[in-house]
């Protein structure tokens, strides 16, 4: 449905596969890094190449993983690629929040619940749909850090989850070369700009805690999601690789 | 929402709203508002030679024109907010800490502007936030206060949103204004909840008193790349997953009533 937007290259916009040798992965930047997902990955028999099953999360999907992913940013269809990582793993914890919503929730934070659920879905459609073809599988996450009954779990990790969906979006868009996509961008960072907002807000935390957002890099954005994906994702020819981000002064804020 | 809007805005009659539309008309075609957006459009390499623009005199025009744009806004909100602190309209506690911050944010974007644009920015208009006298004074009256707030945030995320595809070939001016626009829109959703919406908006936000219907005209679509997003969990969750930008056109439309 898109039309990519390469550098001249006659390869496939979005590569899913496994490293030829340990000589190529060593180039690129690894996004899961935890132990868990490591081990499990070399247990793991599920081909690379075959698409896994949608992020439905359950109890037992934390101990999922679904193979490998490479995302490569060479190109637009990689970074929406990124994009739709990113509202992957947001669709699945909130599916999993309302499934399971914590006891003692007020009709208020439902509310807010329930309803960013239906956006990050449909964000995470949106992508899928508009990339077709060249659309990532879906990830396996891991929740594992996420105690489902507890509010307080539930809305600090949807902070992390909104803060850092803001701060990529900001981060990523400069590298996007056509403006409908760039503009398509914009329409979904401010939505979940408001997500964070409230959910901030229902936590006690300040809706907007610096006059500017951040604009975080590839790599930033991978070190705080990467922990809730049992997928084995790495991205190459990231833009960002080796920068650092324009941060707020108050970014610790956000990192808390 | 009638019997709110009657109560809110028992003032307003057929009458002003006419005047309030052909005042915006007049300003549209050449009005004061013309006038200060002029500058804008003076090349930048002309305006650094016209004075002594050292730190903006790289600025390239269509980033001048776009920040200037901004900085009107920025101009608006900030004054309004700086005014409506000092009115005592704002209720103590949460509501008056949500104002406080929301006003320190917008006088950092006009201080980053004004930075940025060095002697291109332009200079704070005066405003008239009762809109020539359309709306009740929003600094005696509360509700008023926060659907004025609503609109100018609300207009924000889309005026700033509009701007993007300016923004484009200008990484870093296009990388900065996007992060105005998402706390923008965490403005605006705080703003939406403290008056009791939700902090997204559904369609083209049915909820809206008239005063600012304008800022979510065309805010419902549900095409986008040319996918239904309309369809994988109901119209209503479609529109409020996206926001719409309006056209810097659209955006003077809905701020010029109140520019004096």
């Amino acid at each position: 449905m898109l039309t990519p937007h390469t550098r001249g290259e006659d390869e496939r916009a979005v590569e899913v596969g496994l490293f030829r040798s340990p000589t190529d992965r060593r180039n690129f930047l690894k996004w899961s890094g935890t132990a868990a997902a490591t081990a499990l990955l070399i247990a793991c028999d599920q081909s690379p190449t075959e698409p896994s099953t949608a992020p439905v999360p359950s109890e037992s999907q934390t101990q999922k993983v679904a193979g490998q992913v490479a995302i490569d940013l060479k190109n637009d269809f990689g970074i929406l690629n990124f994009a739709y990582a990113l509202e992957q793993l947001e669709a699945a914890f909130y599916i999993q929040v309302v499934r399971q919503l914590y006891s003692g929730i007020t009709s208020e934070e439902e509310g807010i619940l329930r309803d960013i659920k239906k956006h990050e879905v449909v964000h995470r459609e949106f992508f899928k749909t508009a990339l077709g073809s060249a659309a990532i599988p879906g990830l396996a996450v891991d929740f594992s850090a996420v105690n489902f009954t507890s509010r307080e779990s539930v809305l600090l990790a949807a902070k992390v989850f909104e803060d850092t969906g803001v701060g990529a979006y900001n981060g990523a868009a400069k590298f996007l070369r056509n403006g409908d996509y760039l503009l398509a961008a914009g329409k979904i960072v401010s939505v979940e700009a408001r997500h964070a907002s409230a959910i901030r807000d229902v936590l006690g935390r300040s809706f907007a805690p610096n006059a500017f957002d951040s604009a975080l890099t590839f790599e930033q954005v991978l070190r705080r999601a990467g922990p809730f994906i049992a997928t084995d994702v790495t991205l190459t020819n990231s833009p960002t690789a080796g920068q650092t981000a324009q941060r707020s002064s108050g970014d610790e804020e956000m990192d808390s | 929402m009638t019997r709110d809007l009657h109560r809110i805005f028992h003032g307003l009659d057929e009458q002003s709203l006419d005047r309030l539309a052909s005042r915006r008309e007049a300003l549209r075609s050449g009005g004061r508002l013309a006038g200060a957006f002029a500058l804008g459009a003076i090349p930048a390499a002309l305006a650094a030679t016209a004075s002594d623009a050292f730190a903006s005199s790289s600025l390239p025009g269509p980033v001048v024109r776009v920040l200037n744009f901004a900085l009107t806004l920025e101009y608006l909100e900030s004054s309004f907010y700086n005014r409506g602190i000092n009115s005592g309209v704002i209720p103590a506690g949460k509501d008056r800490r949500v104002f406080e911050t929301i006003q320190s944010h917008e006088n950092a974007h006009v201080a980053f502007l004004k930075k940025a644009l060095g002697s291109q920015a332009i200079s704070r208009p005066e405003f008239d936030f009762t809109a020539g006298g359309a709306i009740p004074n929003p600094f005696k009256n509360y509700e008023v206060f926060k659907i004025v707030a609503q609109g100018f945030e609300d207009t924000g995320v889309r005026a700033y949103k509009g701007q993007a595809g300016a923004l484009k070939p200008y990484d870093t001016y296009l990388t900065a204004a996007l992060t105005i626009h998402s706390v923008e829109a965490r403005h605006a959703s705080e703003v939406r909840r403290l008056r009791g919406e939700d902090g997204w908006i559904p369609f083209e936000d049915p909820a809206a008193p008239a005063p600012i219907k304008a800022t979510y005209a065309g805010d419902g679509n549900l095409n986008q790349l040319g996918v239904d997003v309309g369809g994988f969990h109901g119209a209503k969750a479609g529109t409020e997953a996206f926001d719409e930008p309006l056209t810097r056109e659209d955006v003077l439309a809905i701020a010029s009533p109140f520019i004096a």
